[in-house]
């Protein structure tokens, strides 16, 4: 079957990542975008730095001028409401169909909601409109609780300080950033939050929240002019389960996206997918960059030629005037080996049972790090077994590692 | 194209010894308030760019560089060390880039 309609539901960065690389690979049929939000398609990262900071507009993923060469039909401020696999339409919420010969699920992620007595006063941050109204809550001398030791959390504590805030950070686990980052780095990253005045009560839970701030279980009492709350996402699967697709903790995927469905496929924050490096289970990376380069993967696999996702995982989170970057996962690692950075923490390599490079973590001054984060990147990609002597001595450059592996 | 090497505006400024810059390789060099990024590649060529990502200013000569790419340390965008040109997100405005020479062992870059 020729494909000549392609329907895309979601403009972040993996919808718009895809209708440009659709276009890129030459495909000139009828591209519609569904964008439910009604902005400028726009970056988030920026939400929790500069939006808030500097009352910044986000970087645009996709302007007018792109919007129109290359002939992209914007559906901007209406949601879908339901896909009609039968029928092969998207229908939207006041009442056109769209129809497609493919469709890509590119909804994303919503942020997991708090529920206990006073929940309804809080802020959470996933788009513009959110950051908007954090914004207007960040004044000098305002007392800011934030619920959730994640890298949101720690992002919006960084610039709630550098607005003049005071800012408590609550968290239910015994440590912060528990579910991604390492417990070295995680503890270099709290102490720099306390260098600048953050203040962490961490193994605590919330009984109820009011106007005047929050209470702990244990009793003790917070004072707060405005809670916010990152306590992580969940991706957003309303459409697809109402249409009866597969869902594993996500939209279910194979690694080149393929839904139950033959006709639709999903990217981004909203499915899970296997990756050759991680095993053969369901993983959901939530990353700024996965999601751009899921995107541009999808595109050849809605054209008809299979392309399964390989790229390495990496994200950063930017914190203060200092940088965490993660390659690769670190949970699949069975050792780390330390390397002296010059930071305050070390670069920490995670090492499989037999020896495989899986990950790579920093944190510091981006310029002191980002580099061998580089280089770990396409070792994990080259399914590398570096010597443990190797990486564990700064005076040894990681480059030298490279050669002799072969990209798989 | 008119080739800046006979541009007499062009003023030749010395960067470094040839042999301080090795193949595959990028260092950051200061001149009157502005910062370059100088390269040689794995095949003996040398060229500039302006010293800061266009997305964050951060240094380039921090990030590393594969063939003709360099990506910043920061956020990973890309850019052609030839050209300037941003190869990719979140980097999307190009890079000046600036003639390089070798002359008597040393590089020198023009400006001006």
């Amino acid at each position: 079957m020729s494909i000549r309609r392609i329907v895309i539901i979601g403009a972040g960065a993996t919808g718009t990542a895809a209708t440009r690389a659709l276009r890129a690979s030459g495909f000139d049929g009828a591209l519609a975008l569904i964008d439910g939000e009604g902005e400028t398609p726009y970056e988030r990262p920026a939400l929790s730095k500069s939006v808030l900071t500097d009352a910044a507009d986000p970087p645009v993923l996709l302007d007018a001028a792109t919007i129109a060469r290359e002939a992209i039909d914007l559906v901007s401020g209406i949601p879908a409401a339901a896909i009609d696999r039968a029928a092969r339409c998207v229908t939207l919420a006041n009442g056109p169909a769209i129809s497609y010969d493919r469709l890509l699920i590119a909804t994303g992620a919503t942020p997991r909601r708090l529920t206990l007595p006073g929940a309804e006063r809080v802020y959470y941050l996933r788009n513009l409109a959110d950051a908007r109204a954090i914004r207007t809550r960040l004044v000098p001398g305002a007392a800011i609780a934030i619920v959730g030791g994640g890298l949101i959390g720690l992002e919006l504590a960084a610039s709630a300080r550098r607005l003049g805030c005071a800012v408590t950070v609550i968290e239910a686990a015994p440590r912060i950033l528990g579910r991604a980052v390492p417990a070295r780095l995680a503890a270099a990253i709290e102490a720099r939050h306390r260098a600048s005045g953050v203040a962490f009560h961490t193994s605590a839970t919330i009984a109820s929240i009011d106007g005047a701030g929050l209470r702990l279980d244990n009793d003790a009492w917070i004072g707060a002019d405005a809670v916010i709350a990152g306590i992580g996402v969940v991706p957003e699967t309303a459409l697809a389960g109402a249409a009866g697709l597969a869902l594993d903790n996500g939209i279910a995927v194979d690694a080149a996206f393929a839904t139950s469905d033959s006709a639709i496929f999903a990217a981004g924050d909203c499915c899970a997918l296997p990756h050759r490096l991680f095993g053969t289970a369901r993983l959901r990376f939530e990353s700024w960059r996965v999601a751009g380069d899921t995107g541009a993967c999808v595109a050849a696999t809605l054209l008809g030629v299979a392309r399964p996702f390989d790229a390495v995982p990496w994200f950063w989170s930017d914190q203060y005037d200092e940088t965490l970057q993660i390659a690769g996962m670190p949970q699949f690692g069975a050792r780390i080996v330390e390397r002296a950075t010059g930071t305050a923490a070390p670069m920490l390599f995670h090492l499989a049972a037999d020896g495989r490079l899986v990950a790579a973590a920093a944190f510091g001054p981006a310029g002191a790090i980002g580099r061998d984060i580089r280089i770990a990147e396409r070792l994990i990609a080259a399914c590398a077994h570096p010597a443990p002597e190797d990486l564990a001595d700064p005076s040894r450059p990681l480059k030298v590692l490279l050669r002799g592996t072969v990209a798989a | 194209m008119i080739s800046k090497e006979n541009d007499t505006m062009t003023q030749w400024i010395d960067v470094c010894a040839a042999d301080a810059l090795e193949p595959d390789d990028v260092i950051r060099f200061d001149h009157e308030g502005q910062t370059f990024a100088v390269y040689r590649t794995s095949d003996d060529a040398y060229c500039a760019t302006d010293g800061l990502c266009t997305h964050e200013q951060v240094h380039l000569a921090d990030g590393y560089l594969e063939g003709r790419i360099i990506e910043c340390p920061k956020h990973n965008g890309r850019f052609d060390i030839m050209t300037g040109a941003a190869k990719g997100a979140p980097a999307c405005i190009d890079l000046a880039t600036y003639p390089v020479k070798v002359a008597d062992e040393r590089v020198l870059i023009g400006l001006g």
